[in-house]
């Protein structure tokens, strides 16, 4: 062996880094394997990171001192806040990266670590223990060394079995000019953990000199001073401005006509792609109704003029590609400087694994990111983050901070993946998340990073920000417990009724006429010299109190619910009453208790009881035997 | 856990009867059948045994049945004992059931929450045979059929499904409207799509509840003292129900008669009559009760003078004692009728009967339970906020609350309080 570690995380993209990451700041040894180290935090597709559902995960790997936030804000070149017209809960905050800027953060953070160690080399093939082939001890490498460990975080992305196709064209690779982890994943396929192919796609790369700007409506960055990491604190760099083109009917012929040498028609394709982010052939060929489809134009970097088309992914023919790219508005002399292409990959299917993402049945093997059937950046870095906490925590002998779906967004995509399954890649929605009233980009440190501390993986300096925060914030609640009457309201000049009655501050915020801040001069008298964050996270708060009171019962219910554990024995062919449907399903996902059960599609509410029933049973009569 | 257990209890109506059918379920049915029969008989065929008790004392020649589970009543193995339906028999072969280790006698219901449990039925289902072994009358039955075979839960389905869709386009709003890539504004579409389910779940919530079917509908005779209630009353349920004499204010309280008429339900209430300024401080109350008796009315008999009732949707004047040339005359729509000559009964009585066909639930359809309406009425009120709500995430939260309320309504929320609400309503035995 040539280096011992404790966790051993093979790939190094956001979800890789994030886990190895995080497992360091737990305090373990890790070592990080990559073909090329240059590659590390490397942004392979569209050159943004956030968004709706997206930008609260961002939040959430932030609320636990992640990597992903801070890199953005190292290399925003563009601030949106998506939905910004709507209410704050579905509001998605969002940057366009500078592609150097982003990695050379990613991995200036990583070598701030002092017991991470970062390995180049191609992972060949996992190491099992001797006596138990069911326990992972090492990873050996291409050049014929191993590296013992307890754990191994296998975060290889699109590489594990990676294709790649363009019209005619095929090429072995997870991403275009690197090589596909084959051995690896010739021996995980032979392992028995269930597998499919999943497939997804870019865009052609612009050359930005190229583009006739002047003709095209722009996007200027927002000006608000929101960062990606609310503990940045300010912007720093430059902005850019997107700009938006449009596909047109010419578009859409040329397309059509290249549709017989798209492999994604030929049959050539078979791994389901993602229907929230089709490509360009996917959606002529299924809204060929409508009469165009925005392309945002992209700037990739500062000193670079690449860009990035976001919408026209595609696996077309090169000069079918380029013909469908002049056809459109500012493009008409527009060069392509690399092709798009699609790419087909393996995934495992995520219910084999438990809420930690570890392997069930396989001893210190965790899955993270792509390779559990997601596609994104920020689906992949939360992911990360759990499996290096999962793994460091084991390592640790210590519990999982507890995360459940009415506290993260991570803990909805974690249970989603392992109690459902993927049938096409996975990607956050807000939609996903059923008590997202609670669920803000703007407050997950303050429902996050309390449980991060407790699981130790806040540095220092993070650990002040947020204890000084919160010293702010409950002094600041201590304020708005206070009652007021609509009298001392009015007299301030504010918009209510008189007849409103008598309440604390707090409960006036449910008024949508009543700002926090208004509330708060008639509180105070003076202005607010904390953090101006914490004054529109009090206002989210006391606008939807109601509805999030509401929703306390039905979190209630499914916490007992949580209390019964459906042991991993529990053979469900010999409960009366189940559909093979839902036997399939349950075997399949082996949820961990009832509520979890309960969310499995399909289970029925009788079936929920019979399954309540024998697991109840059964613990008797095991008990009874032991 | 409980379910363990085999259970055994009386399924037939109380003894003497000519026969008593005993039932056993669970794992350990066949066993107490061997013990009690000397052997188990072939399965789903009836065949006399003559049964006796551990220490061999004959009990009773019987017919005994075994139905195997999954595929029985209660989806365990299941045995019944057809016995003769004497009290000693039962009490013996009670006994000797009780003795035998691992049984023990069911709790109400209990046979029909394992068949729940064991996914023999859901809980409309099993509500539907709940009011299906209560009815008494034949439209109750034929509601309560409808409700056990699921054709409230396949409405309730329906509906769902139009949440679904409607919050499917909500969260495109709010998940995807920034990208361009889908169709918005919505808006219309979503607020009409809530308001017409709303409309359609509140004429459910509206309609008359399956209590109105088992209760009945509640007819009340209506008009000041010594008008003749009481006689018409008494002419009309065929039997001396009411106290009849020619003293004012005999009728002190209000006197419930149930009745079915044409297969309904009815529940006659003979009221105190109506006159101002009584010293009797007892028929004062009595004349309170009156006033709510009419309130509640579904139907109101009005034997006093005409156009002088309480206003009441469904008021049918009344020119009661025809026969005697003294009495009181009304207009043409009055029925007329005499308790003595028993003319105009008829017709008072197709009257009542065409009156109920529009007040009850209508025969072959489920009617609601109280249950089912206080959770559709919620999911009402939650769809009229979704229809009016201005922010999205508010009308997304108020759909996933009515949907919500859908699922509680199959059972899938609150399963143990809604289980042992439910299963309370049997008797033991079934």
């Amino acid at each position: 062996m040539r280096s011992d570690v404790d966790i051993l995380v093979i790939g190094g993209g956001h979800a890789g880094t994030e886990a190895a990451a995080v497992a360091a700041r737990m305090g373990v040894r890790v070592a990080l394997v990559n073909f090329d180290k240059a590659t590390i935090g490397a942004m392979s597709c569209n050159p943004a990171i956030g968004g709706l559902g997206k930008g609260h995960l961002v939040r959430e790997v932030d609320a636990f001192d992640g990597l992903i936030a801070r890199a953005a804000d190292d290399a925003a070149i563009h601030y949106r806040m998506l939905n910004a017209s709507k209410g704050a809960a579905v509001q998605g905050p969002r940057i366009q990266a500078d592609r150097a800027l982003f990695k050379a953060s990613i991995q200036r953070q990583l070598a701030a670590l002092p017991n991470l160690t970062i390995v180049e080399g191609e992972a060949a093939a996992l190491r099992f223990a001797p006596d138990n082939v069911q326990r992972v001890v090492g990873v050996d490498l291409a050049d014929g060394s191993s590296i013992g460990c307890s754990a191994v975080i296998l975060a290889t992305g699109t590489f594990l079995g990676g294709k790649l196709f363009r019209g005619e064209e095929r090429l072995e690779g997870g991403r275009i000019g690197e090589s596909s982890a084959l051995k690896l994943a010739d021996q995980i396929r032979g392992s028995g953990l269930p597998m499919a192919r999943l497939k997804t796609g870019t865009p052609p790369r612009l050359d930005g000199r190229t583009i006739n700007w002047a003709q095209l409506d722009v996007q200027p960055s927002d000006d608000g001073s929101w960062t990606m990491s609310p503990f940045t604190g300010r912007r720093h760099i430059p902005q850019l401005f997107c700009a938006v083109s449009r596909t047109n009917s010419e578009t859409h012929d040329i397309i059509r006509s290249g549709l017989d040498r798209s492999p994604l028609f030929g049959g050539d394709i078979a791994g389901q792609g993602p229907r929230y982010c089709p490509s360009i052939e996917d959606k002529i060929f299924r809204f060929g109704d409508r009469d165009g489809h925005q392309v945002f134009l992209e700037p990739e970097a500062l000193d670079s003029f690449l860009i990035y088309p976001n919408g026209i992914s595609t696996s077309l023919p090169t000069d079918i590609q380029m013909a469908m790219v002049r056809s459109m508005a500012g493009l008409e002399q527009c060069e392509i400087v690399v092709p798009g292409y699609a790419v087909e990959y393996d995934h495992i299917d995520p219910r084999a694994l438990d809420s930690s993402l570890a392997v069930r049945g396989i001893e210190g093997l965790y899955c993270a990111g792509q390779i559990n059937g997601t596609t994104g950046y920020e689906e992949a870095a939360s992911q990360g983050l759990i499996a290096g906490i999962g793994a460091a925590s084991r390592f640790l002998g210590r519990e999982m901070p507890a995360l459940d779906r009415s506290n993260s967004y991570l803990a909805v995509m974690v249970d989603d993946l392992i109690l459902q399954g993927v049938t096409e890649p996975y990607r956050m929605l807000t939609a996903r998340a059923e008590y997202r009233l609670r669920l803000r980009a703007d407050n997950a440190s303050t429902r996050l990073t309390p449980l991060a501390l407790q699981s130790r993986c806040v540095g220092e300096e993070r650990t002040l920000w947020f204890n000084q925060r919160l010293w702010e914030k409950q002094a600041l609640e201590a304020d708005f417990a206070r009652d007021f009457s609509a009298d001392q309201l009015l007299r301030h000049g504010l918009d209510v009724k008189r007849d409103a009655g008598r309440m604390s501050l707090y409960e006036w915020l449910r008024f949508p006429s009543v700002t926090v801040r208004d509330l708060l001069a008639v509180s105070r008298e003076t202005t607010w010299d904390g953090d101006e964050t914490l004054l529109d996270e009090l206002e989210q708060d006391g606008r939807y109190a109601p509805y999030i009171e509401r929703q306390e019962n039905e979190i209630r219910d499914i916490a007992a619910n949580e209390k019964v554990l459906l042991p991993e024995w529990i053979d469900y062919r010999s409960i009366a009453g189940l559909s093979n449907e839902m036997v399939e399903r349950l075997d399949a996902a082996r949820p961990e208790n009832l509520a979890a059960a309960a969310r499995v599609r399909g289970v029925t509410p009788a079936a929920l009881v019979a399954i309540m029933v024998h697991a109840k049973r059964a613990q008797q009569i095991r008990d009874v035997a032991a | 856990m409980r379910a363990t257990d085999t259970i055994f209890a009386l399924s037939s109506g109380a003894p003497p009867a000519a026969i008593a059918v005993m039932r056993i379920s669970g794992s350990n049915a066949f066993c107490a059948a061997e013990a009690l029969a000397g052997r188990v008989p072939e399965s789903r065929r009836a065949s006399l045994a003559l049964l006796r008790d551990a220490a061999g004392m004959e009990l009773d020649r019987a017919l005994v049945l075994v139905f195997p589970g999954p595929n029985s009543a209660t989806g365990e193995d299941l045995v019944e004992l057809h016995l003769h339906g004497g009290r000693a028999v039962v009490r013996a072969v009670s006994a000797a059931l009780a003795a035998f280790p691992g049984l023990r006698p069911a709790e109400a219901g209990e046979f029909t929450r394992r068949a729940f449990l064991n996914g023999r039925m859901d809980l409309n289902e099993a509500e539907g045979l709940a009011d299906l072994l209560s009815a008494e009358t034949e439209w109750q039955r034929r509601a309560a059929g409808a409700m056990m075979g699921g054709a409230f839960s396949r409405r309730i389905e329906q509906w769902r499904q139009e949440v679904l869709v409607l919050s499917a386009l909500t969260e495109a709003e709010l998940d995807f409207s920034d990208e361009g890539d889908v169709e918005t504004q919505n808006n219309h579409k979503i607020s009409e799509g809530c308001k017409k389910l709303h409309d359609a779940i509140r004429t459910l919530v509206e309609a008359p509840g399956v209590e109105k079917l088992r209760d009945g509908l509640r007819v009340v005779l209506g008009g000041p003292p010594n008008s003749g209630k009481s006689t018409l009353l008494n002419a009309l349920v065929a039997r001396d129900a009411a106290i009849v004499s020619d003293i004012a204010g005999t009728t002190r309280d209000v006197i419930e008669v149930p009745v079915s008429i044409g297969g309904m339900a009815f529940l006659f209430l003979d009221t105190a009559g109506l006159r101002d300024a009584s010293d009797d401080r007892i028929e004062a109350i009595g004349i309170e009760r009156t006033r709510a008796a009419m309130e509640s009315a579904d139907i109101l008999l009005w034997l006093g003078e005409e156009g002088t009732g309480p206003d009441r949707p469904h008021l049918v004047e009344i020119e009661a004692k025809a026969d005697d040339p003294a009495h009181q005359r009304k207009g043409s729509r009055a029925v007329k009728v005499s308790a003595k000559t028993e003319e105009g009964l008829a017709e008072l009585v197709a009257t009542l009967t065409d009156t109920a066909k529009e007040l009850l639930p209508p025969p072959d359809q489920y009617a609601t339970n109280a249950r089912q309406r206080d959770l559709l009425a919620q999911c009402v009120t939650a769809l009229a906020q979704a229809a009016s709500a201005e922010d999205w995430l508010i009308t997304a939260e108020h759909l996933r609350q009515s949907r919500l309320v859908l699922d509680a309504l199959t059972g899938r929320a609150h399963t143990e309080d809604l289980l042992d609400t439910l299963f309370g309503r049997f008797c033991v035995g079934k």
